[in-house]
């Protein structure tokens, strides 16, 4: 008897663990050895730029024209020391912290800004949605470099100039997608029977478009930041983000330039760093897409 | 079927005009007065009124936008503010420069892509397509003024093979079909290649792996058809979606190259664009991005044409 009771018990489903989408798509996610890696990664960037005046070995403002332009692996600068005689690796690890902001942060304004502007579009239809869109097409007539660097030119050089130009760049794809995939929505039963119901459009967005549409939206904002990523530093690079002395990777790849012919393999390091972070989105952001099954 | 097309293109005019309305407006977002860069801030009054007069910038806004663009589609879009010269030839003979490097690589780039895609797209799952998808990754991700960087290290400091800037011998900007400016191509037009090449490598991949899964493929290998004429049903499928990419790609090159000319000093429109930036010079700030906006919006509606020739599925949608 208990035998049988048992065996019944041991066939029995095994309980789910209470687990929502976002704990199933997590799931799915840590089982995708790509992204899983790329997000340690990017983690440990993260945190070594949260912690960075505790675990860079120097100051990265602390100059030394005794120590200019050292290769790598000298005494006291395991990773060189830039034009100035300023410890590379403390710059890298400081840089962190502002070539991340300015990297990530335009694609989240937009995320916000871009996905209430598409939503809205998406939602009300007609000849709103023909007004919103037609605008921004106009911006798609600027391939996203041009852009970017237009209006940083025109604003002027600045992390704040440049952050706002990248936060233009990046409203109209988002505003795009989340305008097709909210129209795709709208036209759903349950929406109907909602509105038949007599709900409000506001609730109506929050309780029944939102949660329908934000998945794809955040998939495909988070396919933007590794552009983004590259085109912040590349406007630093141009002279037109982060201003020197500040630590800021693509600064850092303008301002040790000419130190190609000195010490080519110190003055690739900062590229290294966006080219490690901008992948790594990248990859996270093609897993994060297959195991929440977007298409776009 | 004729009104997709003149509608298409009818709608190029206001598009353009909104494009010409933002580059005229980027002046006035800009900070200071467009007259710095002109006359210094300590010339006398009737100087400063005089070179106003003569840029046309007393005039109310609505009246400088009308004649800026009335003489835009003449072909005159004014003077330089730091040299004199006419902005209109200046972006001309930059445009060459830019057109050149991105033909080149996008040349490099639509090939390897084509090629990378459909053997990956063939081959799924493997070795052979981690190996490419992990390089078109790459080349999507690249900052590609730092892969520049690279390749001058390699090839321009150590090798010493190929020259580290310029777009020929001396200071000359003037291109000819001869080695020694060809070789100064090569760099820049291998960096501006790997963007296209990891986009088109995936798109295509993507596509051929989708068309390969329909069940016609299958009827067609059923009914005796060689590999190489299931191949040719495969290439058709993929081709307007592919070409609709590819012309993408390179109206992106035209404004992507501002990167890559900076680091290789190739006298392009994006090389015109950071000088003007820091010298201030707003009339050939404006005029160049009007133009290439200009370049890309016809790109586009050539491609969006090609692409509804090609697939009629799209007149009707």
């Amino acid at each position: 008897m208990s035998l049988t009771l048992d065996g019944a018990q041991a066939d029995a489903p095994v309980p789910a663990p209470v687990q929502g989408y976002w704990g199933a798509v997590f799931g799915r996610l840590r089982r995708d050895p790509v992204a899983l890696v790329s997000g340690i990664v990017l983690l440990m960037i993260l945190l070594a730029a949260l912690f960075a005046p505790w675990l860079a070995p120097a100051s990265p403002f602390q100059t030394s024209m005794l120590n200019r332009l050292q290769p790598i692996g000298s005494p006291g600068y395991p990773l060189g020391s830039d034009e100035l005689g300023r410890d590379v690796l403390s710059r890298l690890i400081h840089g962190a912290r502002l070539s991340l902001l300015i990297g990530v942060m335009p694609v989240i304004n937009a995320f916000v800004i871009g996905s209430a502007i598409g939503i809205v579009a998406g939602f009300v239809g007609g000849r709103t949605n023909s007004v919103i869109m037609r605008v921004i097409d106009v911006f798609y007539a600027f391939p996203a470099v041009l852009l970017a660097v237009a209006l940083a030119g025109a604003l002027g050089a600045g992390l704040v100039n440049s952050l706002l130009s990248l936060t233009i760049v990046f409203i109209p794809p988002i505003a795009r997608v989340a305008e097709s995939v909210t129209t795709q929505v709208r036209s759903v039963d349950y929406i109907e029977a909602a509105r038949a119901s007599g709900a409000r459009s506001l609730t109506i967005i929050r309780r029944h478009v939102l949660g329908n549409v934000l998945g794809p939206i955040f998939v495909y904002a988070t396919s933007l930041i590794s552009v983004s990523m590259i085109l912040a530093s590349g406007l630093s690079f141009l002279g037109l983000g982060a201003r020197p002395p500040m630590p800021e990777w693509g600064l850092m790849l303008n301002t040790m330039r000419d130190a190609i012919y000195v010490n080519p393999w110190v003055a690739v390091l900062p590229g290294m760093m966006i080219f490690t972070v901008s992948i790594c989105f990248n990859m996270l952001s093609d897993g994060l897409r297959s195991a929440m099954d977007v298409k776009l | 079927m004729p009104i997709y097309f003149l509608k298409r293109v009818l709608y190029v005019i206001p598009i353009a005009l909104a494009v010409s309305f933002f580059c005229f407006s980027l002046v006035h977002l800009s900070p200071g007065d467009p007259m710095d860069a002109v006359v210094s801030p300590d010339a006398p009054s009737e100087v400063v009124a005089m070179v106003q007069r003569a840029y046309g910038f007393d005039r109310p806004l609505p009246e400088q936008y009308g004649r800026w663009v009335l003489r835009a589609v003449q072909g005159d879009l004014g003077l330089s503010a730091a040299n004199g010269r006419a902005v209109t030839a200046e972006v001309f003979s930059a445009l060459k420069n830019t057109l050149l490097l991105a033909f080149a690589a996008s040349l490099i780039g639509f090939t390897l892509g084509c090629v990378f895609g459909t053997l990956a797209g063939y081959f799924q799952g493997s070795l052979l397509d981690r190996l490419v998808t992990g390089i078109a990754v790459g080349g999507v991700s690249v900052p590609h003024y730092w892969l520049g960087m690279l390749l001058v290290i390699i090839f321009s400091v150590e090798l010493n093979w190929l020259p580290s800037s310029g777009a020929g011998p001396g200071s000359s900007s003037d291109w000819n079909v001869e080695w020694a400016y060809l070789r100064h191509l090569i760099l820049p037009a291998v960096t501006l290649s790997v963007i296209p090449m990891g986009v088109v490598t995936r798109t295509v991949r993507a596509m051929v792996a989708d068309i390969l899964a329909h069940e016609f493929v299958e009827a067609l290998r059923a009914k005796g058809l060689a590999e190489r004429q299931v191949f040719r049903h495969v290439v058709k499928n993929v081709a307007p979606t592919a070409l609709a990419v590819m012309g993408l790609q390179l109206g992106y090159l035209l404004g992507g190259s501002i990167l890559v000319e900076t680091v290789f000093s190739w006298p392009g429109t994006g090389l015109l664009l950071n000088n003007a930036i820091f010298q201030r010079d707003l009339p050939i700030l404006q005029g160049t991005i009007l133009v290439l906006a200009l370049f890309f919006v016809m790109l586009n509606l050539i491609v969006d044409l090609a692409q509804a020739r090609l697939d009629p599925r799209i007149q009707r949608g």
